[in-house]
């Protein structure tokens, strides 16, 4: 069923993408590692909000792919292999549009502050890319999947 | 910073508090009586309304309260209780749909009759009950509200009970389960649930760098991210509530069948 694979999918790069924003960000660099600041007073407003809509979307986006992973669950089959090659590009994909563009062209925060910072930057990205990749592979190699595998 | 209390006001304001929270509990009872012979009543819900009570309870009275006449996280651990636990508790409760069993059919006529009012239904408003809730909250925290919340029992009462009302029809506007003829749609109350959210956050950071007047900086700094850390749990809780009750709604087998109240 070709809109079941199209929502396992989704469901798997939602998943991937919403705990990427939070609890990625949130459980290793807030509450393990201390590198984010909680907040500083050079904050500006719209980092601010823009933060706060990223951190309540992020976790809107995790719970609800949950969800519709359990829909999915109940309506048939599905392939765990297709939903995890969804997860780890959505996952990948999301830390690369957050290493790239908010870290880097925005630049509304850094990964971690008064140290130099090519090194973890480069770890970001790369990992992200790594991700990225897996995940695509893993989609490529179930694409002619059989229904109902 | 001393606080001089008039203590005949804080005695009035606990014994009130306390009343209030007696005739909530015997008045769902009641409730439970009188609607006795209308169908089974899920014990959850029960259970739910009395935990609802409880949370409700310890933000007013008691040594947490206390505290919160000094302590800006003490203060804000009663307001998570208050504004988002209770709320989220006592509205899952469905109280509403069991006053409509409890009572004779035309006082209950009458109870739906007042939730359909013009008013009635502005307040109720995803957006309405969103920005009421999210604009208080900020009202009251970066300006000199805080301080008069403080002074003033008056104050203290009026602010606590908007903010224990206003977190419930939030609540009840996003993922009530009484009956609701004007409920929002989902993407409206998912969407209203991310704003306020984002707003709750985004007030949490700034408060944890400008605190309200008369807070010191570490007691901030602790308030600020318990503000931010708590009220992620309860949000999310509501989110998950939010999901759950659509994945009920849509289970393939009884796709032509309305969602249970």
């Amino acid at each position: 069923m070709a809109d079941q694979d199209r929502r396992t999918l989704l469901a798997g790069a939602l998943l991937g993408a919403g705990i990427a924003a939070s609890v990625v960000d949130l459980a290793v660099f807030h509450l393990i590692l201390h590198w984010h600041h909680f907040y500083d007073l050079s904050t500006t407003g719209v980092a601010l909000a823009s933060d706060g809509l990223f951190h309540a979307f992020g976790w809107f986006v995790t719970v609800g792919s949950l969800f519709l992973l359990a829909d999915i669950r109940r309506r048939g089959a599905m392939s765990w292999r297709r939903w995890s090659g969804g997860l780890l590009a959505g996952l990948g994909a999301f830390q690369l549009f957050d290493g790239v563009v908010l870290h880097k062209v925005l630049r509304i925060h850094q990964i971690r502050y008064d140290v130099d910072l090519l090194v973890y930057d480069a770890t970001w990205i790369g990992t992200a890319l790594l991700a990225l990749a897996a995940g695509l592979v893993l989609l490529r190699r179930t694409r002619r999947v059989r229904p109902g595998r | 910073m001393t606080h001089h209390h008039a203590a005949t006001g804080w005695a009035l304001f606990d014994g009130t508090v306390l009343v209030l929270l007696g005739l909530g509990a015997t008045g769902w009872a009641a409730g439970l009586w009188a609607a006795r012979h209308r169908g089974p009543w899920p014990v959850h819900r029960t259970v739910l309304w009395y935990a609802g009570l409880l949370c409700a309870g310890a933000a007013l009275v008691g040594p947490l309260a206390e505290a919160a006449r000094a302590s800006f996280t003490a203060h804000m651990a009663g307001h998570l209780l208050l504004g988002m636990a209770a709320p989220l508790l006592l509205v899952l409760a469905a109280p509403v749909t069991l006053a409509l069993r409890a009572l004779p059919v035309a006082r209950a006529r009458a109870v739906s009759g007042l939730l359909r009012t013009a008013p009635a239904r502005a307040v109720t408003h995803p957006v309405v009950a969103g920005a009421l809730n999210g604009g208080s909250l900020w009202l009251l925290y970066t300006t000199g509200l805080y301080g008069l919340m403080h002074a003033s029992v008056l104050m203290h009462a009026a602010v606590h009970l908007h903010v224990l009302l206003a977190g419930c029809v939030f609540t009840a506007a996003v993922a009530g389960v009484d009956p609701n003829p004007h409920r929002g749609s989902f993407p409206l109350r998912a969407a209203v649930l991310v704003g306020f959210l984002a707003a709750h956050s985004a007030l949490a950071k700034h408060l944890y760098g400008h605190p309200p007047d008369g807070v010191g900086a570490s007691d901030a700094r602790t308030g600020a991210q318990l503000m931010y850390y708590g009220g992620d749990v309860v949000d999310v809780a509501l989110i998950v509530v939010l999901f759950a009750q659509r994945l009920a709604a849509g289970r393939p087998r009884d796709r032509a069948a309305r969602p249970v109240a």
